[in-house]
């Protein structure tokens, strides 16, 4: 290799901003998450009953429990979409929205009727929602697939799986403007099964599509 | 004498203010250290040692945004060369008609085991005394003789031995009392 490799990378060189991941990161899911938008949109459109359930609390706890997961785990996928770096420090913020879905799942659970339980947890769509939670999730993970491919991940399993839980976070949040399910066992279970399908996902795929030159 | 991590990792910060100058010592300094790896783990012909160097030079440039300023350099040099690396034996794997998968498999597990060892003995290093860390380093890592560390520390040979001694001593108490976890 000659002098003049070296000179011609360094003649290249200009300033990085130290914000480069992030960017990236956050353009893929964007990107992605426009597309799962358009297509909740045109497939399934909003739950009829958006005006009115906007006001309960509900909504809300859906909406920021799928938003929990596509925001922790981003930033542990900017970790580790850096060489050598590791996710600790970050993906262990995902056990508290997490645990405080469960226990208030338990609670709702423990103050129902005995008869009214089965309902509470199956709802009307729980053989369709995560299901639907994964469709709307593969956008956003395509979005982030492209975007680790021009980093430098260096762990493809951790890498997929934390890119997986974020675009399940994302599809989980667009569905939540479709889905009319309003309890907190539902959400619980199969929201994060969801989820945790797209992750699973994200986890097989990493080796292989995240290798980059 | 050779730069430390630290100073690569001043290099690096500059570098990505975009300072050319500190930038070309840099990728001086990384390509012999990428020969070396590359050599310690192909020791094959020059050309390829050669091909993978400018390779891995080319991803750190590329990927240079990659770098969080608190991160280790050497660490995530190495592992971008890994990369590189593993990328290279699948390559030739599918190349050759020797069945290569198996041996690319347990190359894969040894290098990372290396680089966790290397991890592993970083930490370690921590824990001592600065001199006696440089010592250890120079002789140990860089095999420069016992001489010669004395030398560019301005120590008697003597007590370059003795710290030596007490250093990788308390390195071995080190690892007995916390490798047995690992």
């Amino acid at each position: 290799m000659s002098d003049e490799f070296l000179r011609s990378l360094s003649a290249d060189l200009a300033p990085v901003s130290r914000w480069t991941v992030a960017r990236r990161l956050a353009l893929g899911m964007s990107g992605g998450v426009i597309v799962s938008a358009v297509l909740m949109l045109v497939l399934l459109g909003p739950r009829p009953d958006l005006d009115q359930s906007m006001t309960t609390a509900m909504f809300w706890m859906k909406l920021a429990y799928a938003l929990a997961f596509a925001v922790i785990a981003g930033l542990a996928a900017e970790r580790l979409a850096r060489p050598a770096a590791s996710a600790r420090g970050r993906i262990e913020w995902l056990a508290a929205p997490i645990l405080l879905v469960i226990v208030i799942a338990a609670l709702r659970l423990a103050a129902a009727a005995p008869d009214s339980r089965a309902l509470m947890l199956m709802g009307q769509s729980a053989r369709v929602c995560p299901w639907r939670i994964l469709f709307f999730a593969l956008p956003p993970l395509a979005g982030l697939v492209w975007a680790m491919r021009g980093l430098a991940p260096t762990r493809l399993r951790e890498a997929g799986a934390a890119i997986g839980l974020a675009a399940g976070g994302a599809g989980a949040f667009v569905y939540a403007l479709a889905c009319t399910e309003s309890t907190a066992p539902f959400l619980a279970i199969w929201y994060t099964l969801g989820i945790a399908a797209c992750a699973a996902l994200g986890w097989a795929l990493g080796p292989l599509v995240l290798r980059w030159r | 004498m050779q730069p430390s991590e630290a100073d690569l990792k001043a290099l690096m910060i500059a570098s990505l203010d975009g300072d050319k100058a500190a930038y070309r010592t840099l990728l001086e300094e990384m390509r012999w250290r990428l020969c070396a790896y590359f050599r310690n783990r192909l020791s094959r012909d020059a050309a390829e040692i050669d091909d993978l160097v400018q390779d891995t030079l080319m991803a750190i440039h590329n990927h240079r945004g990659t770098y969080d300023r608190t991160q280790m350099f050497t660490a995530w040099s190495y592992a971008i060369a890994r990369h590189k690396l593993i990328d290279h034996f699948r390559r030739s794997g599918r190349r050759q008609t020797v069945p290569l998968d198996d041996a690319a498999s347990l190359f894969v597990a040894d290098e990372s085991a290396s680089v966790d060892a290397r991890h592993d003995l970083e930490k370690a290093l921590q824990t001592l005394p600065p001199a006696t860390q440089a010592l250890i380093r120079d002789i140990k890592l860089r095999e420069l003789s016992n001489a010669q560390a004395a030398a560019a520390r301005g120590m008697s040979e003597t007590a370059v031995k003795v710290a030596l001694h007490r250093g990788l001593k308390k390195l071995g108490a080190y690892f007995h009392g916390e490798g047995g976890a690992k």
